[in-house]
């Protein structure tokens, strides 16, 4: 069975590129251009994928995610922004978007993230990657006031940071695989335990560490 | 003429006033000229307004006429001419002034007949003043205009323009006060006598307050958001203007090229680039590794129409090491954009506590490291020749159509 996609994106010159570019590999079954007709249109059509705007005139498509989510767990979203200001990505990363990329993505790229996405694995950008790289190292998230129960949520394994380097250095899965010697398989399960860290560590410093840089 | 070029030039409203006195209309209460002249010699301009008023109640009112006539002969800032030159031409102008002048002179002369001339020498300086404020009232800008219009708004007031009850009331009860502590000044019963200068005095200024309280309030009311006005349209100038010198030319550009898609691509790039500076806060502190990276980034996308995709974690300052290891990150970047082929370089950088890495990598060409053509090994060496120099380590790897990847690794003193 072909993926089901839901296109959310107030710009509807995007949304016509994506739908022309993926309309054969994929099953579009809607597209929304705010957050209140993209919460309705996802609630009553269950789409595998959200291919989710990160801004939108009605709020965020964090807004969208966080309305959409509790109800229907099974619904996945792939963040699109044209911005890579880091409080946006890590905002909608951690209201539970399984991956981020930037608009000027190739087509087959994005065809791979959704592909990915709707299997479960997570997408990083090359962007996201360093972002993530740099608040793990940066003491970002773990708050010394307020130490976590899961010490491991706070550090990024040897492992994790060399995939995180090499997706930041623009490598695809499959080369990541070949350069350290393990299956791409492997590299997923990499990607996503970084992922759930992401989302479950220490909140509050994480988005401190977000809005400063951003500054 | 003047101003118009003022409203569509940003950069000559907020040209700060440095070099020759001149009023500031930015900053003004009245005309402007304590801002002016505070901005000139960088006093305080609370400091030079206060001293203005102590001056004036000094000198009896000439300190007034001196503040006007600056406010009549010096330009304001970003203004070619002072609002004198205009009034030559305003012979209206002049005649009302003169008459005002005239009439006001003929009342004093009769009012110095009755009181031995105390209401007369501190009244003089007051024709000119009033001579002088017809003048500029004429023939200032719409916008000094409204802060003339803003001092005399008592006097319309005064004169029962405003049928309010409670300003009425307020009116009314100004005038008994004004009267009760004219009359106590005046009288002479020695029973009160020694409570006169304070109790009179003090109704006095009661009244005083009760009477212009309000315009008062309104004036510092009308000033802020006045000024939060002029600060707004400042603002949307500069927008406008940096969005037309960036993002409409460019749009220009990309329509003339447009069978040129590897030149409309570049040139969407650096305007990509460019608009997100603006938008998310502009480039990182000048002086460190990554502002560094992010130049040799922006030159390598303009000279070779290529996409460098820069990502960098941590940061720290330029010395000696991170310059050379910046060098050679350059050269290799350079590299990739002439020689692989491809039109998509990433560029990694990670600045660790003890170490400073950047990863060049390619997708394209390739080449076996070991026939390497003769002009290649030059630059390979000049690269790993400016990272040992430091200490530093530079490892290329490389396979014909896998691309290229240039490992450079400086320890971090």
């Amino acid at each position: 069975m072909n993926t089901r996609v839901v296109l959310v994106d107030d710009h509807s010159l995007f949304r016509s590129g994506v739908r022309a570019e993926l309309g054969r590999q994929f099953d579009l079954v809607g597209e929304a251009d705010d957050v209140q007709p993209a919460i309705d249109l996802i609630s009553s059509v269950l789409p595998d994928v959200v291919l989710l705007d990160v801004h939108m005139p009605g709020g965020g498509g964090q807004a969208v995610i966080e309305a959409v989510k509790p109800a229907y767990p099974q619904v996945r979203f792939l963040a699109l922004s044209a911005s890579d200001a880091p409080e946006d990505v890590i905002a909608v990363i951690r209201a539970g978007a399984r991956g981020y990329v930037t608009k000027t993505i190739s087509t087959a790229e994005l065809a791979d993230a959704i592909r990915r996405v709707a299997d479960g694995d997570a997408v990083f950008s090359h962007r996201l990657a360093g972002f993530v790289l740099d608040a793990f190292s940066s003491g970002a998230v773990s708050d010394v006031s307020k130490p976590s129960f899961d010490p491991e949520l706070d550090q990024l394994t040897t492992r994790e940071r060399e995939v995180l380097r090499l997706i930041a250095q623009g490598y695809t899965y499959k080369e990541i695989a070949k350069e350290l010697f393990i299956s791409v398989k492997t590299v997923e399960t990499h990607v996503s335990s970084v992922l759930r860290k992401l989302q479950l560590s220490t909140r509050h410093q994480l988005t401190r560490w977000a809005a400063e840089r951003h500054l | 003429m003047t101003r118009r070029r003022r409203r569509h030039d940003p950069f000559r409203v907020h040209q700060p006033p440095n070099g020759q006195l001149c009023r500031d209309p930015a900053q003004r209460i009245a005309g402007g000229v304590a801002a002016g002249l505070a901005a000139w010699k960088g006093y305080n301009v609370t400091t030079v307004r206060i001293v203005f008023v102590l001056i004036a109640v000094v000198t009896s009112g000439t300190g007034v006429a001196l503040y006007v006539g600056a406010w009549l002969f010096l330009p304001a800032a970003g203004q070619d001419g002072s609002i004198a030159r205009k009034a030559r031409e305003d012979a209206m102008g002049i005649a009302l002034a003169i008459g005002l002048a005239v009439l006001l002179t003929l009342v004093l002369l009769v009012g110095g007949v009755f009181d031995d001339s105390w209401l007369a020498t501190w009244a003089w300086p007051q024709v000119f003043s009033v001579a002088a404020l017809t003048l500029i009232w004429r023939n200032a800008p719409t916008e000094e205009q409204s802060s003339l219009k803003r001092m005399v708004e008592p006097l319309e007031a005064a004169a029962g323009a405003s049928g309010n009850k409670l300003s009425v009331t307020r009116i009314v009860l100004a005038g008994v006060l004004l009267i009760a502590g004219v009359t106590w000044l005046a009288s002479d019963k020695k029973e009160i006598a020694l409570l006169r200068p304070l109790g009179a005095v003090g109704l006095v200024i009661a009244a005083i307050v009760l009477l212009l309280g309000p315009w008062w309030l309104r004036i510092g009311r009308d000033l802020v958001e006045e000024r939060q006005a002029r600060i707004r349209l400042q603002e949307r100038a500069e927008v406008a203007s940096r969005v037309h010198d960036s993002v409409l030319q460019t749009l220009a550009l990309i329509q003339r090229q447009a069978d040129d898609p590897q030149k409309v691509i570049a040139l969407a790039r650096v305007q990509e680039r460019e608009l997100r500076d603006v938008l998310f806060g502009g480039p990182k502190p000048a002086g460190t590794v990554a502002s560094a990276l992010r130049d040799v980034q922006q030159d390598v996308e303009a000279r070779y129409g290529v996409q460098v995709e820069m990502v960098t974690v941590g940061d720290c300052n330029m010395t000696e090491s991170a310059g050379a290891l910046v060098a050679a990150a350059r050269e290799a970047t350079v590299n990739a954009a002439k020689w692989s082929g491809v039109t998509v370089i990433s560029l990694f950088a990670e600045i660790e506590a003890d170490v400073a890495s950047v990863v060049v990598r390619d997708r394209g060409k390739g080449f076996d490291p070991s026939s390497v053509p003769a002009d290649r090994r030059g630059v390979a060496e000049s690269i790993r020749g400016r990272m040992t120099r430091f200490g530093g380590t530079a490892v290329i790897t490389s396979a014909i159509g896998e691309g290229t990847k240039v490992t450079l690794t400086m320890p971090r003193p």
